[in-house]
């Protein structure tokens, strides 16, 4: 079975995170890792691959330093990456980035399964799976927290707050998982000398002949026209015992509906 | 950094501290538990076995760069380090001496990742002086009994298998050898842990060999070679704890450093005084140069030169270093330091016990004296 992980190279949630002047989220001041997010995609990768035979082959979108996203995936265990990188990909919305995952998808060549993560840790929009989906015509199976790959079809649970579905669609699909899924591994020393030597494409836009025109930020149909610091948490309120307390705390709780 | 791939294992020993080990240290510090889990963990991703061959079953990593992952981990949780440290002592005999059979039947497994070893070498009666330890080991048909006492063995009854040196012949120095023995060896029992100052999460406690029948093949290196092996385990060996003491010193000081900027007297941050500011920057030099003797030491030893006398100097200097950094740390707490709401006090227990085994401080000072003076 040949399984397509998509990985995302997110700013450190642990630093400081800015945006640039042009709205976007600056991606080359702060240091970056594979989204946390995406591991639970890329060990469950890992594990369909383990129980049956087949490859894992990773696909990333971003800037030059988004190579480290791929390097950590295949230092898991993935067998082989692709980067799209190019200057004109900056500023690239949630559609376009699935448009050019997509076409790195197609290019790339037979699949059965394309694998996302539940959302980036940067972005949190959890729309490209779907998007993906899409374009590439295949059945979604979306924020799974189960995964069962058996003949032609993939299960999945998808749990809520009030009632948990499971969903199946014959194969190729793509599926979105979460992070009550697995628990993914670090990578091992002997991954990491391993990664060294297996292949990593990288593509332009001319690469997957797609036009300039259609991503970035003159071509995303969203934009990022301001924003603003979430404020600091106001101070709370402190009851101070005087034999009273806790009637006071039960005051304020039904004050606030609490209780 | 070597290479890449040295950089990428820094890289992954400190997200498997910042994920693993941080989280968990204060409470299981505070408990006293072994945290076994977590040398699974480390096993899986390669750390307990990086400073041997490849063709072994290990990392085949340079030791420059497996010291400075001990280093890493010491830094966050050096009961770990020192774990980790040990680990690598009990599989050195059976890397440097096993026989092909050996190396395969014994060392593969302790490689692995999936197991734990303990070093059994001190007795209560033959501390600084392991040759006259008494232990013995008495040859019979298909294997040898072994009979006696070792004391202060770390991760005694958590531990998968015991290296151990035992007396075989009446030769004082000459007539030790060394066995790996299974954990599970009917005869072999493990005492109640000590109560220590420090190290909390490395339980330590007297091992009783109560004539336990051990094969012949698990004899390592030649009958009578035991010291020999010991004493070079330990020249390996001291490193590791040179590292970890280092890391540990590190810790002290980013922690001390942090409070000097925030805590306000006077005035004013308490590091803008000079009496303060000095302290710190001693603090700094003594890290600093421990850190430096013990990758000296390292890269002669990666370069296949004599490293034995350097490794002492290394381990005197970075276990005296600590020691000083982490008291110096706790001044800088002031009150909060004495308390066991910052790791300060902690960082000072932990210290001591490096100055103590794999050789004393003082024992150093004997191996440098006498390499200087061709004793
Ligand atoms: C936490 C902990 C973990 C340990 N883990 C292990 C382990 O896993 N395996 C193991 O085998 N051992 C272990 N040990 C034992 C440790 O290596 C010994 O404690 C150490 O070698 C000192 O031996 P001793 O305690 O008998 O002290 P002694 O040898 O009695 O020394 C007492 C004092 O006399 C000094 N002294 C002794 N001889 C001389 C001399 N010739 N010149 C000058 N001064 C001298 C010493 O420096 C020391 O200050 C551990 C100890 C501790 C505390």
């Amino acid at each position: 079975m040949n399984i397509v992980v998509c990985v995302k190279y997110v700013p450190d949630a642990q630093g400081d995170r800015t945006f640039k002047d042009d709205n976007t989220t600056d991606r080359e001041g702060v240091d970056g890792l594979l989204s946390e997010l995406d591991e639970y995609a890329v060990e469950a990768a890992l594990k369909l691959k383990e129980s049956g035979e087949g490859e894992v082959t990773v696909v990333t979108v971003g800037p030059e330093a988004a190579a480290d996203a791929v390097k950590k995936s295949l230092q898991m265990g993935a067998d082989k990456g692709v980067h799209v990188c190019d200057d004109a990909i900056h500023g690239s919305d949630a559609a376009a980035t699935s448009l050019l995952l997509a076409e790195a998808i197609k290019k790339s060549g037979e699949y059965d399964l394309v694998l996302a993560g539940l959302a980036s840790t940067d972005g949190t929009m959890s729309v490209v799976p779907a998007m993906l989906a899409e374009r590439l015509g295949l059945p979604q199976v979306t924020q799974v927290s189960t995964l069962e790959v058996e003949g032609g079809t993939v299960k999945g649970r998808r749990d809520s707050d009030v009632a948990s579905d499971t969903i199946e669609a014959s194969l190729p699909a793509l599926v979105s998982v979460t992070d009550q899924i697995n628990e993914p591994r670090y990578p091992s020393f002997k991954g990491i000398m391993a990664a060294k030597k297996k292949p990593v494409e990288t593509w332009s836009l001319a690469d997957l002949g797609v036009d300039a025109e259609r991503v970035g930020l003159a071509g995303s149909w969203t934009k990022v026209t301001s924003f603003a610091k979430r404020p600091p948490r106001e101070k709370g309120e402190i009851v101070t015992d005087e034999g009273d307390g806790g009637t006071k705390l039960a005051e304020y709780l039904a004050a606030q509906k609490f209780v | 950094m070597p290479t890449d791939e040295s950089a990428d294992l820094i890289e992954l020993t400190r997200e498997v501290c910042r994920r693993e080990l941080a989280p968990r240290v204060d409470a299981a510090e505070a408990a006293g538990e072994m945290p076994r889990e977590i040398f699974r963990t480390l096993g899986r991703s390669g750390l307990l076995s990086l400073p041997y061959d490849e063709e072994l079953g290990g990392g085949g990593v340079p030791y420059e760069v497996y010291l400075q992952v001990v280093e890493e981990i010491a830094s966050v949780w050096m009961s770990v380090a020192v774990g980790v440290s040990v680990h690598a002592l009990t599989c050195f005999p059976t890397v440097t001496a096993g026989t092909p059979a050996q190396q395969e039947s014994l060392l593969r497994d302790m490689l692995s990742g999936e197991l734990l070893g303990a070093y059994c070498l001190s007795e209560r009666e033959a501390g600084s002086d392991i040759a006259s330890m008494r232990t013995r080991a008495v040859e019979h048909e298909g294997g040898f009994s072994i009979r006696g006492t070792k004391a202060w063995i770390s991760h005694a009854g958590h531990a998968d298998y015991y290296t151990s040196f035992v007396r075989t012949d009446d030769l004082g120095g000459k007539g030790l050898s060394c066995f790996v023995v299974p954990a599970d060896a009917a005869g072999l029992t493990v005492a109640t842990p000590e109560r220590k100052m420090g190290l909390a999460c490395d339980p330590v406690a007297e091992v009783t060999f109560d004539d336990v029948h051990v094969d012949a093949d698990r004899l390592v290196g030649e009958r009578g070679q035991g010291m020999q092996l010991a004493l070079a385990a330990l020249d390996a060996g001291r490193l590791g704890i040179a590292a970890a003491a280092t890391g540990l010193a590190q810790a002290a000081l980013d922690l001390a450093v942090r409070y000097a900027g925030e805590r306000q007297q006077f005035g004013r941050s308490i590091g803008g005084f000079q009496g303060l500011g000095f302290m710190l920057a001693d603090m700094e030099a003594a890290v600093s140069s421990a850190r430096s003797s013990y990758l000296f030491a390292a890269r002669l030893k990666d370069a296949g030169r004599p490293f034995s006398k350097q490794a002492a100097v290394a381990k005197l200097m970075a276990t005296d270093n600590a020691m000083k950094v982490t008291t110096d740390a706790v001044q800088v707490l002031g009150g909060a330091g004495y308390t066991a709401d910052f790791p300060a006090e902690r960082f000072m227990r932990d210290a001591k016990v490096t100055q103590i085994f794999e050789g004393t401080n003082q024992i150093q000072r004997l191996v440098i004296s006498r390499h200087l003076l061709n004793h």
